[in-house]
């Protein structure tokens, strides 16, 4: 049901964990739904220089997370905010269908994120 | 696919073909491969073999064996019980509208049928809450049923939680209102889930249909079988060339069918059955106390009473239940989930919240069932693997309390 990659990122998930003195946070989805994500970003000259993820979820969800972490690395803000809602699926050789969600909620929780740093430094 | 050595924890979703099955049926694939409705015969050797293996499932529920016809599974059993008799009365009453009665926590086969009749307007329906163990209580259907009942449909045993239905109690308030009627509500079940640990005697439980399937006791996949008491008028539901006396067309599917009788006919030998439910049962209460002690904040879904001895069902709050199958998985332990995200729907069993579970809890449930073939290493390695993998999936969780 799983391409190879995402069942890689699932197992072998990169930047997991938490940032202690992160510049900002994007938290989105809920438990009711089953999933919540959180990512952490670390911000130096518009550049995103860190970032982590935090997921309760489905394999697809934790696979996104982590997909979108390495995808948003090394970017400046700008070319992040570029990334669309199914690009992460896609980075990942595709989902089924019912998990594209997966894909929309990572792509939010770094939207929320940017614009809690944005927030941050008015 | 890399052979990895497998740790199979799933029987509530397959099992697999015992050997012995497999040896009966071997013969009818190439040698005895008539049509059974052939007159020559190769086609003779084949009705034979069929007719024994009906034989042996009417024995096994204690009826004749014109009262059982086969069919490619329990799915199609149920289709059949409920679309079959809503239309054989439909035919011959226009502008009545049946009203059927369900359990809360039926399988797909049974909700489905009845959503679509009463989508379609053809029919009405009440859903039987059940309490926290997934019991229906015999008050709740004697309140239910109404003048145009014309259907009750209960299972014997929960597919998800292993709770096991008081039937005869239902029948006795079926048969209570019966007896003040002019059309009989008929009493359907799907015992899929239980040959091998309940009694299925139709006559000692009551019932007017009941639904079976092979590939849950040691047989193959796509054949069961359906109860059809006497006189009970089912319109077909597959039309074709007339076998099973027209009421289900279509090739005898003689080796699955064969398999099927031996499943059955193994099941029913007392010795044999009652040593696997004793020994299935130990291995099961004792994965279920170890899962408690190992797992923090784990808890069983529906009580050890009224279970079937093979299933134990978990939540772990905190954890998504798909993410749990597939880490599992990777140790080779074959495991299943009524989380939201496994099912393609994504809302989470309607089992687990009929029982009361929290809808935020039903997204961590796990299902473990045991079966002929479970050995103690399997359960050794999931009490192995199982508090890491929860723990893991904690740690990563953005909710950690
Ligand atoms: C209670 C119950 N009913 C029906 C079915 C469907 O059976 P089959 O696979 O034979 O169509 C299943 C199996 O998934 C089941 O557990
Ligand atoms: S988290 Fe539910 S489908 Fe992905």
């Amino acid at each position: 049901m799983y391409t190879e990659k995402v069942m890689d990122h699932f197992h072998n998930p990169r930047n997991q964990g938490v940032i202690k003195d992160a510049d900002a946070v994007g938290q989105v989805g809920n438990p009711v739904c089953g999933d919540v994500m959180k990512l952490y970003l670390k911000i130096n000259e518009g550049k995103i220089v860190d970032i982590k993820f935090e997921t309760l979820g489905c394999g697809a969800a934790i696979a996104t997370s982590s997909m979108l972490t390495e995808m948003a690395k090394g970017k400046t803000i700008e070319e992040a905010l570029k990334i669309e809602k199914l690009d992460i699926a896609k980075e990942l050789g595709g989902l089924p269908a019912p998990k594209l969600h997966c894909s929309i909620l990572a792509h939010d929780a770094l939207a929320a994120g940017i614009k809690n740093y944005k927030e941050n430094n008015k | 696919m890399a052979k990895q050595k497998s740790f199979y924890l799933d029987n509530a979703a397959t099992t697999p073909v015992d050997p012995r099955v497999l040896q009966a049926m071997a013969p009818y694939f190439n040698e005895a491969f008539g049509n059974a409705s052939s007159l020559h015969g190769k086609g003779n050797e084949a009705m034979v073999a069929v007719e024994a293996s009906r034989a042996k499932i009417a024995s096994f529920l204690g009826c004749s064996s014109e009262n059982v016809y086969f069919t490619s599974g329990a799915t199609e059993s149920d289709n059949w019980a409920i679309l079959g008799l809503t239309r054989a009365i439909l035919r011959d009453n226009s502008g009545f509208k049946p009203h059927i009665i369900i359990s809360a926590v039926e399988h797909e086969a049974v909700i489905e049928p009845v959503r679509r009749l009463v989508k379609d307007g053809l029919a009405e329906s009440t859903y039987l809450k059940v309490d926290k163990n997934g019991l229906v209580s015999p008050e709740d259907l004697k309140k239910s049923i109404k003048a145009n009942t014309v259907l009750v449909s209960v299972m014997l045993a929960n597919n998800e939680i292993g709770s096991i239905q008081p039937l005869t109690k239902l029948a006795q308030v079926i048969a209570e209102a019966n007896s003040s009627r002019k059309r009989r509500i008929l009493f359907h079940t799907d015992a899929t889930q239980a040959p091998a640990y309940v009694e299925c005697n139709v006559k000692k439980l009551g019932v007017d249909l009941m639904s079976l399937s092979a590939h849950k006791i040691y047989g193959p996949k796509g054949v069961g079988a359906l109860y059809v008491g006497s006189g009970i008028k089912l319109e077909p539901l597959v039309y074709g060339g007339g076998q099973q006396q027209g009421a289900r067309s279509g090739t005898y599917n003689v080796a699955e069918i064969v398999g099927f009788g031996k499943a059955v006919e193994i099941v029913s030998d007392k010795k044999e059955r009652s040593e696997d439910i004793k020994r299935i049962k130990e291995l099961r209460d004792y994965l279920v106390k170890q899962v408690l002690v190992k797992v923090p904040r784990s808890s069983l879904n529906g009580s050890l009473k009224d279970r079937l001895p093979n299933n134990a069902s978990f939540i772990f709050p905190g954890v998504e239940g798909e993410s749990v199958v597939l880490m599992l998985s990777r140790h080779g332990i074959c495991a299943s989930t009524g989380s939201a995200c496994s099912s393609g729907s994504l809302e989470p069993s309607h089992v687990l919240l009929a029982i009361g579970v929290p809808i935020e809890h039903a997204h961590g449930s796990l299902r473990l069932t045991l079966g002929r073939f479970t050995k103690k290493s399997d359960i050794e390695a999931l009490l192995k693997h199982l508090p890491s993998t929860i723990e893991k999936l904690r740690q990563m969780s953005p909710l950690k309390n």
